[in-house]
């Protein structure tokens, strides 16, 4: 399961556009920086790879095994 | 021939009795060795041992004359005393050097001359806003630019005090021989503990490379003042005007810049009061000490009308002058500057108000004058000597006479 | 009150509250900047070999890439003046080996004002782990051309295109003497975290260059506002090692080489050092 912490999110795109699953869109859901914040686009598809964890520069992305 | 005698402050606490003539072989020499002995040195070297007393062990360096000799010396001599000696690429390296290493807990020290001391002046202004206790050695010599590199001056004075940008204090203590050098490099690195701040020594290519007799006292006649390491949790950056040091590897997760910061040491940029607080605070640390910092050697007669104020190399034909006017009848007072900054403004002054008229020999164009100018209604005459070659005590008389 | 006071983790990802100095996240770099990639890898790699916060030294200099240890890792940091990590790095280490010594910094900083620094670190082989975070501009003041920029590129300083070569840094480093070179960019993630233990275990001067995304500052002269475009053309470009040696200079415009550069094990400066002494102490007490 991917987890997105809302508070450090800015909204860069990185995990979406390189999630070789797709798992992650962008969600119209904006925070309190005024960032969309991505979101679960495709659940079932996560293979725990931990790419977008590590991309992610606010290491604002936590995989957890859901 | 009268011989003048330069007094020099730490000398009188030695019990003489113990100073033996030493034979010994420098290439063999450790330190206690050398104790209780005398020798007949160069300044430079003398700043060399003066340091090894005061517990340095940590020396970065790049050759310039006329410093060459104190790294020369403390390479040779630092791994005897399991300190570290190592040539730097050029002289911000060096300055580079030797902060990191006081923040890992060393006592640092580098030495150059005017070229060098210039490309230092980002770093010392580093130092000064980090409070990193570590000392300078400025050799000067007769610039400006490479100018004459193997003939003395006294032309850094004021660079000492203002080189780097921004507003801040510094301390600048300058020899006027051979044993005082070594004196005032141990004085050197107390006081760059007792503030946390840079010191520089102020000598000059005449000391430096002038022998003379030297007395190498007991180690333990020495004073050295080591670094005040405060508790885990206390601010290393504020709370108190000198706050107590911290070090790397203690476990305190130190953050150490040299952008405004908070006592904390983490970086703040935006808040005006922050930073007011910080730089007043290093401000005040310094100045508000400045009566406990001012070191001067006064000798003064009775009556006196004229008065003449020199430091450093220049204050040895000066007080030949000053003895041979008295020889001939005139009182005049003597005030030699051993601390120049910051400026010993109350010692200045008392002189000032005991006479009529003020003669500064210097090596350089008049830097000390146009301070002691400053606090003078009085004529202040600058005895100036520029192209390497010091006054002789006949030039400073001339002077003194009006001739 | 003492900073890093905070205990429990404010944060989802444990490596935050771990290693991290949390009241000040998030960090100021630019959205998807590739800074904060470094630092989630190079924390990644910490947290892998098991290394204890207290038992390193940060030294890093002036600039964005600069940032990424001060103030975001929990950990001793001496931030200093524009280049001279490296010198001030010298000295900490000659003083205190046990430390593990690493300087971060980008590439104008380190190769560009602090280039003679890091030839002579190299040269020294001082165990020294330099992180050196290539955006190719200078970022922080607003996108002006660096040593590292691409020739015919447009940059704030370079208004009609950049007539200069840019230096190979890593190669530099590796004629210059270094125990270890290697290169990657914030696409490679995974042999990043890889290459960062590598670094941190070599005993000598070590050294990663690592190709990242500003696409702000730089993003703006070259027109590439989007980080992942930039990840894409990193993606796109690079060349492993085994590859490039087949390809002649011409085949390798515009390629950014990657993977390990360079891996030897010749004798450690601050080790020669302390021979020394132990040699004169124990001639002394004879």
């Amino acid at each position: 399961m991917v987890e997105i912490d809302e508070d450090l999110c800015k909204g860069c795109e990185i995990c979406s556009d390189f999630c070789p699953k797709g798992v992650l869109g962008l969600s119209d859901v904006i925070n309190k920086k005024g960032y969309y914040l991505p979101k679960t686009v495709k659940k079932n598809k996560c293979t725990g790879c931990r790419l977008c964890e590590l991309m992610c520069p606010e290491l604002a992305i936590l995989i957890s095994k859901k | 021939m009268q011989v003048v005698r330069i007094n020099v402050p730490g000398i009188s606490n030695i019990n003489l009795k113990k100073i033996k003539e030493s034979k010994v072989d420098f290439r063999k020499t450790h330190l206690k060795e050398i104790e209780n002995s005398t020798h007949f040195l160069l300044g430079d070297e003398a700043a060399a041992y003066g340091a090894l007393y005061a517990g340095c062990n940590f020396f970065a360096g790049y050759p310039i004359t006329p410093a060459s000799e104190i790294a020369e010396v403390l390479a040779r001599e630092l791994p005897r005393v399991n300190g570290y000696f190592v040539q730097m690429e050029d002289e911000i390296a060096s300055i580079s050097a030797i902060i990191g290493a006081a923040w890992a807990g060393g006592k640092a020290m580098t030495a150059t001359s005017g070229p060098g001391f210039s490309l230092m002046q980002e770093n010392i202004g580093y130092a000064i806003m980090t409070e990193t206790p570590c000392v300078i050695i400025n050799v000067q010599r007769s610039g400006p630019s490479t100018g004459q590199a193997t003939k003395p001056a006294q032309g850094d004075v004021l660079q000492a005090r203002w080189g780097t940008h921004g507003d801040h204090e510094i301390i600048a203590i300058s020899p006027s021989s051979v044993q005082e050098t070594f004196f005032l490099t141990i004085e050197a690195f107390n006081l760059s503990e007792k503030y946390r701040t840079p010191v520089i020594l102020l000598m000059d290519g005449e000391i430096a490379h002038l022998r003379e007799n030297i007395i190498f006292p007991s180690l333990e006649e020495v004073s050295v003042l080591e670094r005040r390491i405060g508790e885990a949790g206390s601010f290393a950056f504020g709370g108190e005007m000198v706050p107590p040091m911290s070090m790397f590897g203690q476990g305190r997760f130190l953050h150490v810049t040299g952008s405004t910061h908070e006592p904390n040491g983490m970086r703040d940029v935006s808040s005006q009061s922050v930073h007011q607080e910080l730089v007043t605070r290093l401000y005040d640390k310094i100045k508000n000490a400045r009566g406990e910092i001012s070191r001067v050697e006064e000798d003064y007669v009775s009556g006196s009308r004229i008065g003449v104020l020199s430091y450093g190399a220049a204050a040895r034909p000066a007080k030949g002058a000053v003895l041979k006017a008295r020889a001939q009848g005139k009182a005049v007072d003597f005030l030699r500057l051993i601390s120049i900054w910051p400026f010993p403004v109350e010692a200045v002054k008392n002189f000032i108000g005991r006479v009529d008229k003020i003669f500064v020999p210097e090596m350089n164009l008049g830097q000390i004058s146009r301070e002691v100018e400053r606090f003078s209604a009085k004529p202040v005459i600058p005895v100036s000597k520029i192209g390497g070659m010091i006054h002789t005590v006949d030039e400073i008389l001339e002077q003194i006479n009006g001739i | 009150m003492a900073f890093n006071s905070i205990k429990e983790n404010r944060f989802k990802h444990p490596r935050i509250g771990k290693y991290l100095r949390q009241d000040i996240l998030p960090t100021t770099f630019c959205p998807g900047c590739g800074c904060g990639t470094v630092l989630n890898c190079f924390v990644k790699a910490v947290e892998e070999l098991e290394l204890a916060p207290e038992k390193l030294v940060f030294v890093t200099g002036i600039g964005c890439s600069a940032w990424i240890p001060s103030p975001y890792f929990k950990g001793d940091t001496l931030h200093t003046t524009h280049g001279r990590s490296l010198a001030f790095a010298t000295g900490v280490k000659v003083m205190r080996p046990d430390l593990k010594v690493i300087v971060i910094a980008g590439d104008g900083d380190i190769a560009g004002i602090g280039g003679n620094h890091l030839i002579h670190a190299a040269r020294r082989n001082i165990d020294i782990s330099v992180f050196m975070v290539n955006n190719r501009n200078y970022g922080m003041t607003g996108g002006q051309v660096s040593p590292t920029t691409p020739f015919g590129v447009f940059t704030a300083t370079t208004p009609y295109r950049n007539t200069e070569q840019p230096l190979q840094a890593g190669e530099v480093v590796a004629a210059a003497g270094a125990n270890y070179v290697s290169r990657w960019t914030t696409y490679h993630v995974f042999p990043l975290v890889k290459a960062v233990k590598e670094a941190l275990g070599v005993k000598g001067f070590s050294f990663v260059e690592i190709i990242s995304q500003c696409p702000v500052s730089y993003g703006k002269m070259i027109k590439m506002r989007k980080a992942s475009d930039f990840l894409k053309l990193y993606r796109d470009k690079s060349v492993r090692m085994a590859q490039a040696k087949n390809m002649t200079e011409e085949e390798l415009k515009g390629k950014i080489i990657v993977g390990k550069l360079q891996e030897r094990d010749r004798a450690e400066f601050v080790t020669g050092l302390r021979r020394i002494n132990e040699e004169l102490q124990s001639e002394l007490s004879d």
